[in-house]
């Protein structure tokens, strides 16, 4: 039999496909992986889920609800003034969706999220239901230790939940299959800022969101053959400005909203799914492994509107975003009701009044299902910029 | 809980009146406030939630409440001066509105309806609540304040049992120590002070026995008929918790407040005159309409014996009993300070442990959430709190309005909600009545 012929445009499209079916339910995905006894969901924005990978349980980025879910019960159980995030979060811990979860993990990130583990614990008593603190305040010496701390907490938790040690050695070997990940990860990005018009940002977005479905290892195995075959892939630079996207680091906006932003720019860099990409080097794979995470949070890491970090003012991170990716302009995003992100999506706007640089708000919602206005928006935005830049 | 103390029930004719009092302490403070940067002296904006004040008091700073300074334009009237000028500056109508009515203060250059505000020498933002950091970012950013975020590790799941010297709390207390530690450097850099340990010591004394006091003031109130509105009259008293915290004008305010309820109980006098009703508040009050909040529920004969706004923003060292060891005036700051955070704080986000908890030592009828539309902290599990309290079998009742915004007060609305929570009541009738 002669050998099959390497199609790289259709090597892309099936992986492309894996990665949209994924990620087309926002629940849990039927069947559990081989080597995997459960699975833990936890909230955005970053989750150490080399803990949960080496614990057995499959970690589960969960990233709301989308824009087909219909709310049934959410509506009746938070304030209507809480972001889509929380609510339909909610709405999949009531609906039964997420019935089948060994556990749930939220953060300090901001007070909604917070209250997601009460609710959790009140509605669904048999998951473990939790918040990982970790700290807002990352300059003091010693929080590496605490932050370590609150890892060997976790690492507890799910040893009692899994009724199975969680030894160095599966902690390491998590760490190696993660930091695979994360330097595929450095490679989509990469190609992103050198050659944008080789890879969109839905796709991208796409590719990086898989994740949040399936084994590390297998996330691996679909980005290396994303990349294999993006570096065939022959398509023609186009006359689009190269934009910076901010505001996607917790609630998602539609894959269709950033289907009418590719429309019409490069979006060369962006904080979408910033959590999966927090540690921006390789853990240690040496030492202490929980020790080796903890300093890699403190010393390695993004930033997002909603980590205080002395030395990452909110400013200066989107400028050195804008910068390193050699972008002209931004846009910045913010979900409906999150106060961090609306919150800085004004001071960013000031700042770039202030210096001159060019930029689109818009406002999103992870349910929203027009976009005839924004895709609009978008374009005349497009335009002005490459009028400017001509 | 509660704290013993040699008090003594005042007379009758005692001319100590907590309103009067409370307001003229809070007046002579912003006195002070005015002149503070004319002086010289340093001034630190903090929190009502986890704020380290017998630090700054120990290197006397002088304390900004900005969340007291909001609070102060809608109990004056002028909030939505002040909200309007940060939203016509550009900031999303979804947002806090303390931190949008401070926004306005720094766009009127510090002008407060209590007078002018004193530029701040550093701000200290604990994670208690999320919006206390993106607010001193806005300082930081816009004021050049040198901010400090204090990270307190919080309650981490529900049935949470932490005991004072458990290896949980010894982790948690090393690291909110080791952050007092570059808190203190940073203070005797902004001071050129050394910390006086003794002073610190002197503090947490007078911090001790107020809490005491406090402790004592929120168990009077057990007592049928309570003797004080948790929601009216408790807001005075929370402020001096605040305001003066640590400081012997503090201490004699408990003191005498304690003795003033005694003698309210010793004498069967109630707040409102035919109490029929005993409420617990979940909650903040709206300021801009406080009064008529309770004056809607006063008018039925119901009292709010209790709020767990009186434990959260006053610092939450009554919910766990506990106290200062002054021999040893630092470390025991550390553990204390991790200890309330957990069980005075943070607990908001089970909030469903402490209320069946409270309905029961408070003897309640009723629980009345108030949900804010800008207050993520307060409000975001609230219905959902709300549905669990139901499924005990305790009458609730869910109104929603906001801290100072007056556009969020619907008095009709609100007003047939609470009368038709109180016909349900009467046809149930009171737990003293059954």
């Amino acid at each position: 039999m002669p050998e099959a012929v390497y199609d790289s445009q259709k090597e892309l499209e099936l992986v492309l496909e894996r990665c949209n079916e994924a990620v087309r339910e926002p629940g849990i995905p039927p069947g559990l992986p081989e080597g995997f006894s459960g699975t833990l969901g936890h909230f955005p924005v970053y989750f150490p889920e080399e803990i949960a990978h080496a614990a057995g349980l499959l970690p589960m980025a969960l990233l709301g609800g989308g824009n087909r879910m219909e709310m049934k019960h959410a509506d009746a159980r938070m304030g209507s003034f809480v972001c889509s995030i929380c609510r339909s979060t909610t709405e999949m811990g009531l609906n039964g969706s997420l019935k089948d979860l060994s556990g749930f993990v939220t953060h300090p990130i901001c007070d909604a999220a917070k209250h997601l583990a009460g609710i959790w614990a009140r509605n669904l008593p048999d998951q473990v239901s939790q918040i990982l603190y970790l700290p807002q305040n990352v300059n003091t010496p010693g929080a590496v230790r605490y932050i370590a701390a609150e890892y060997q907490r976790l690492r507890g938790v799910l040893e009692a939940k899994t009724g199975r040690k969680v030894s160095d050695e599966a902690l390491r070997a998590s760490l190696r299959t993660y930091n695979r990940n994360r330097a595929l990860l450095r490679e989509v990005y990469a190609l992103r800022r050198d050659a944008p018009w080789k890879l969109s940002c839905t796709e991208s977005y796409l590719l990086t969101r898989a994740r949040s479905r399936m084994p590390c290892e297998e996330h691996n195995a679909l980005l290396e053959r994303a990349l294999a075959a993006l570096a065939h892939r022959k398509a023609p630079a186009q006359d689009k400005p190269r934009v910076v996207f901010v505001g996607g680091f917790c609630e998602q906006p539609p894959l269709e909203m950033l289907e009418a932003i590719d429309e019409s720019c490069y979006v060369v860099d962006d904080d979408l799914l910033i959590g999966m990409r927090w540690l921006t080097a390789d853990v240690p794979e040496g030492g202490d492994p929980v020790w080796a995470l903890a300093e890699s949070y403190v010393e390695r890491s993004a930033a997002s509107p909603v980590q205080h970090d002395a030395r990452k003012s909110k400013e200066g991170y989107l400028m050195e975003m804008l910068r390193g990716a050699n972008a002209d302009a931004a846009i910045l995003t913010a979900a409906k009701f999150c106060e961090p992100g609306l919150d800085d999506q004004l001071a960013w706007s000031k700042h770039f009044d202030e210096v001159g640089v060019p930029y689109l708000v818009l406002e999103f919602e992870e349910k929203m299902t027009s976009f005839e206005q924004m895709a609009m928006q978008v374009e005349t935005f497009a335009e002005s910029l490459l009028f400017a830049l001509a | 809980m509660t704290t013993a103390t040699a008090s003594r029930p005042e007379t009758e004719k005692s001319a100590f009146d907590p309103r009067v009092e409370g307001q003229r302490l809070i007046k002579e403070w912003y006195a002070e406030l005015e002149q503070a940067n004319e002086l010289g002296q340093p001034v630190a904006n903090v929190f009502v939630m986890g704020n380290a004040v017998e630090i700054l008091r120990a290197f006397d700073f002088k304390l900004v409440f900005p969340e007291i300074n909001s609070l102060q334009t809608g109990v004056r009237k002028s909030s939505e001066e002040y909200i309007r000028l940060s939203e016509d500056y550009g900031m999303s109508p979804d947002v806090c509105s303390y931190v949008k009515a401070d926004v306005g203060l720094i766009l009127k250059e510090n002008r407060h309806p209590v007078g002018r505000i004193p530029k701040a020498s550093l701000a200290i933002a604990s994670n208690m609540c999320s919006t206390f950091i993106k607010w001193a970012e806005i300082w930081e950013r816009w004021l050049k304040t040198p901010t400090f975020v204090l990270d307190l590790p919080g309650q981490r799941a529900a049935g949470w049992q932490v005991r004072p010297g458990d290896a949980q709390h010894s982790a948690d207390s090393r690291w909110v120590e080791a952050q007092f530690a570059e808190l203190i450097a940073r203070c005797e850099k902004i001071t050129g002070k050394k910390l006086d340990l003794d002073k610190l010591a002197e503090i947490e004394d007078r911090v001790n026995r107020m809490v005491g006091h406090w402790n004592n003031v929120m168990m009077l109130n057990r007592r049928t008929p309570a003797p004080y509105n948790a929601m009216l009259d408790g807001l005075t008293y929370i402020g001096i918790m605040n305001v003066h915290r640590g400081t012997q004008e503090g201490v004699d305010f408990m003191r005498r407040l304690e003795q003033h309820l005694e003698a309210k109980v010793a004498r069967g006098e109630g707040r409102v005159k035919d109490e029929r009703f005993r409420l617990l508040f979940s909650g903040t009050p709206c300021y801009v309409s406080m009064r008529r909040l309770v004056e809607l529920f006063e008018n039925w004969g119901g009292v709010f014996a209790y709020s767990d706004y009186l434990t959260f923003a006053a610092g939450g060292m009554d919910a766990a009993e506990l106290r200062y060891d002054t021999s040893r005036p630092l470390e025991s700051l550390a553990e204390v300070t991790a200890i309330a955070a957990q069980r005075g704080l943070s607990n908001q986000f089970f909030a469903h442990e402490r209320l069946a908890q409270q309905i029961r030592d408070y003897g309640t009828d009723g629980v009345v959430f108030h949900g804010i539309k800008s207050c993520r902290f307060v409000s975001s599990g609230m219905a959902d709190t709300r549905e669990f309290i139901s499924r005990l079998d305790v009458p609730t009742l869910y109104i929603e309005s906001d801290l100072i915004d007056p556009r969020y007060w619907a008095d009709a609305q609100i007003k047939n909600r609470v009368d038709a929570f109180f016909e349900a009541l009467g046809q149930r009738g009171s737990r003293r009545a059954s």
